[in-house]
């Protein structure tokens, strides 16, 4: 769209990628290529492996088959290049995962401090910066257990924001949130799009689709189904299982 | 509400109700309240029956046999030997003394035993949990065959099997001046000689050098970020330090050395085979519930704990210390202090292979000579309670602490 601000630069690159458990193919074939400044949302039915294929791009889930090339980075097994690519690539969980025994501020902190060796002072200060982007510096000294479910993930998303990265990865940000407290999540989600950050959201919500990404892609049975802008994907749906998973979502 | 249950009962229609007294007071054995209280005073009055009868059928009972109570005996001589014993004691020494050698030596074997059984237990335990196939079977074996092999049957093992095995004094196996033969564990004992205070205080220096050290490194880190090998330096200091003084002094430390003399050895420092044989058994038993408590406290962390650390970029180890362990030790300190208990108490079997620990020495020996059974028996019942209550009473302390920094 004509907002895009993507870049030439390849970001995210999975190629022919494939992945099983046991003996059940979760992923088959995936292609991808996520340019910098890009923001893609993935949608599909449940089982379909789209929460598994973004968990391959930071490896928290192994593939068996095909290339992952994170900013250059490949993914292989030296772990010395997994690393590297967790430092570049930021990612927030369904359920928050904050750690229930650290106060909001030591939970953005933590990492900066043990991983990128930062100093305390200068890892809280732009703790605090950040917090205050996802508005609520007011909660830093409190514990997670203290907030609700959406003042958690905001603290989750600056969390992950604090080791700078280049690529955020949300994994359904808002599916285990109230209604009411999807908006505010929302709002964070789309003012860091605007701001340029590669993101690959795995998410339901229809309207942040069509309002900030640059690509839909509809997942099915571990394939790619279907790949376009969103004007095009929700008007103009292609396959068959587009128009029926759309037309079940989209009802109400 | 009570008024509406008892009213719907009697009177279906709802003209009845009306008319009816607003609240109708129920049957008072219908009343919880009052119910529980008449079940109160029951339980009381025949608990007072019960202690009134004990108590008085055996102050009878020692009338009659001539037997007069009090703790005067404990200043008599005792005329009796103890195998091992902390502070000096002989034969001359009166049965006060015996109560508190005997004392002495519970507390040394359970302070030893629960040092030991914590470190192994919680190697144990979080090897069980290993990627590494070889070790988590390992740590399992070793689990289900400590768990399930009775306690006293492991002592016997250890005492007759292993140590009662070894040769006479006159074979021992000897290495380094020490000597290892069915009489225990001999080793040269230090004699410290003038200028050996040097040592003493390079030791307490370096203490105090590590801990300055610990609070200059977190500080750095706050400041700079950089990170220090704290842990090595200390272990280094405390080595190295009065080491190195100990060399330059002169080596100001005599040993000594035991000799053979006889059927026996003299001099040096012997630890009995009785210590050894209770302290591996209690110490291995207890390390095997200790390690599967400690799995399960691990295993309560939930699996997005890790996920959202590793997602950070943060080690393996990294993980474990400040994500994983920090939310285990919440849920593994209640049974560890059940297991630290079990342990203080399953000591009391050392009187099967004749360690000389309270119930041995006191409610055993004392107990037969004087025949006080009352005393003896309630003054060693009062100490393990006191043990268990203190020991539970720093578990609780340290808990809560721990628990505080959630919210």
């Amino acid at each position: 769209m004509s907002h895009s601000q993507a870049t030439d630069k390849m970001m995210v690159e999975l190629r022919d990628l494939n992945k099983w458990y046991g003996e059940f193919h979760v992923l088959k074939n995936i292609n991808l290529e996520v340019k910098q400044g890009e923001k893609i949302v993935i949608c599909g039915p449940s089982g379909s492996g789209k929460s598994t294929m973004i968990r391959c791009i930071n490896h928290l889930e192994e593939h068996q088959k095909g290339d992952i090339i994170v900013n250059g980075i490949p993914l292989n097994e030296d772990i010395k290049n997994i690393e590297a690519i967790r430092k570049e690539v930021g990612m927030v969980f369904q359920h928050f995962n904050l750690f229930p025994h650290l106060t909001v501020l030591e939970n953005c902190v933590l990492a900066p401090i043990w991983v990128k060796k930062m100093p305390r002072k200068q890892a809280e200060a732009e703790a605090m910066e950040l917090l205050e982007r996802v508005k609520i510096p007011d909660q830093a000294l409190k514990y997670p257990g203290q907030l609700s479910g959406g003042q958690q993930q905001r603290v989750a998303i600056a969390r992950s924001l604090c080791m700078n990265p280049d690529v955020m990865l949300f994994d359904e940000p808002t599916s285990a949130l109230d209604p009411e407290m999807i908006k505010e999540v929302l709002d964070v989600m789309i003012e860091l799009a605007t701001e340029g950050m590669t993101m690959l959201c795995v998410t339901h919500e229809m309207g942040f689709a069509k309002t900030v990404a640059d690509r839909v892609i509809f997942m099915d049975g571990g394939q790619i189904v279907e790949e376009n802008e969103p004007h095009e994907f929700f008007n103009n749906p292609q396959h068959e299982r587009t128009q029926l998973f759309l037309s079940q979502i989209l009802q109400h | 509400m009570s008024s509406d249950i008892s009213n719907s009962g009697h009177k279906p229609d709802g003209s009845a109700k009306q008319k009816a007294p607003p609240v109708s007071q129920p049957k008072f054995w219908n009343d919880p309240k009052k119910r529980s209280l008449l079940f109160q005073v029951l339980l009381l009055s025949i608990l007072g029956f019960v202690f009134y009868t004990i108590i008085d059928n055996t102050l009878t009972n020692l009338e009659q046999r001539g037997i007069t109570t009090g703790f005067d005996f404990l200043s008599r001589e005792a005329g009796f030997g103890i195998a091992m014993s902390l502070i000096d004691y002989t034969e001359a020494s009166s049965y006060g003394m015996t109560f508190i050698v005997g004392l002495l030596n519970t507390i040394l074997i359970a302070v030893l035993g629960i040092i030991a059984a914590t470190i192994l237990g919680f190697i144990l335990g979080v090897a069980r949990l290993s990627d590494n196939w070889l070790v988590a079977k390992f740590s399992a074996l070793y689990i289900e065959v400590f768990r399930n092999i009775p306690l006293l049957l492991q002592i016997f093992f250890w005492y007759y099997a292993v140590l009662r095995t070894l040769p006479q004094p006159r074979q021992s196996i000897e290495f380094f001046g020490s000597f290892i033969n069915n009489r225990g564990f001999i080793f040269p004992a230090p004699v410290p000689e003038a200028g050996f205070g040097w040592v003493t205080f390079g030791f307490f220096a370096a203490i105090v050098a590590s801990w300055l050290i610990a609070r200059w490194a977190r500080k750095r880190q706050e400041l700079t970020g950089q990170q220090f090998p704290v842990a090595l330096t200390t272990i280094g200091l405390i080595i190295g330090v009065p080491l190195v003084l100990f060399l330059f002094s002169g080596m100001p430390l005599g040993l000594d050395h035991p000799e053979l003399k006889g059927f026996n050895f003299k001099g040096g420092i012997t630890v009995i085979p009785e210590l050894i044989a209770l302290w591996l058994a209690l110490s291995i038993y207890t390390a095997a519930f200790i390690a599967e408590t400690v799995r399960a406290g691990i295993l309560a962390v939930s699996h997005g704990q890790t996920e959202a650390a590793t997602a950070l970029g943060m080690s393996k180890a990294k993980t474990l210390r400040l994500i994983v362990i920090p939310q285990a030790l919440r849920v593994v300190i209640p049974p560890l202090t059940s297991q630290y208990l079990n342990l203080t108490k399953n000591s009391s079997l050392a009187t099967a292979i004749g360690y000389p620990d309270l119930v041995n020495v006191f409610a055993g020996t004392t107990l037969n000579q004087t025949g006080q059974a009352i005393e003896v028996i309630s003054m060693t019942m009062a100490v393990y309670l006191a043990l268990s209550l203190m020991t539970s009473f720093f578990m609780n302390w340290y808990n809560a602490r721990i628990q505080l920094s959630e919210r």
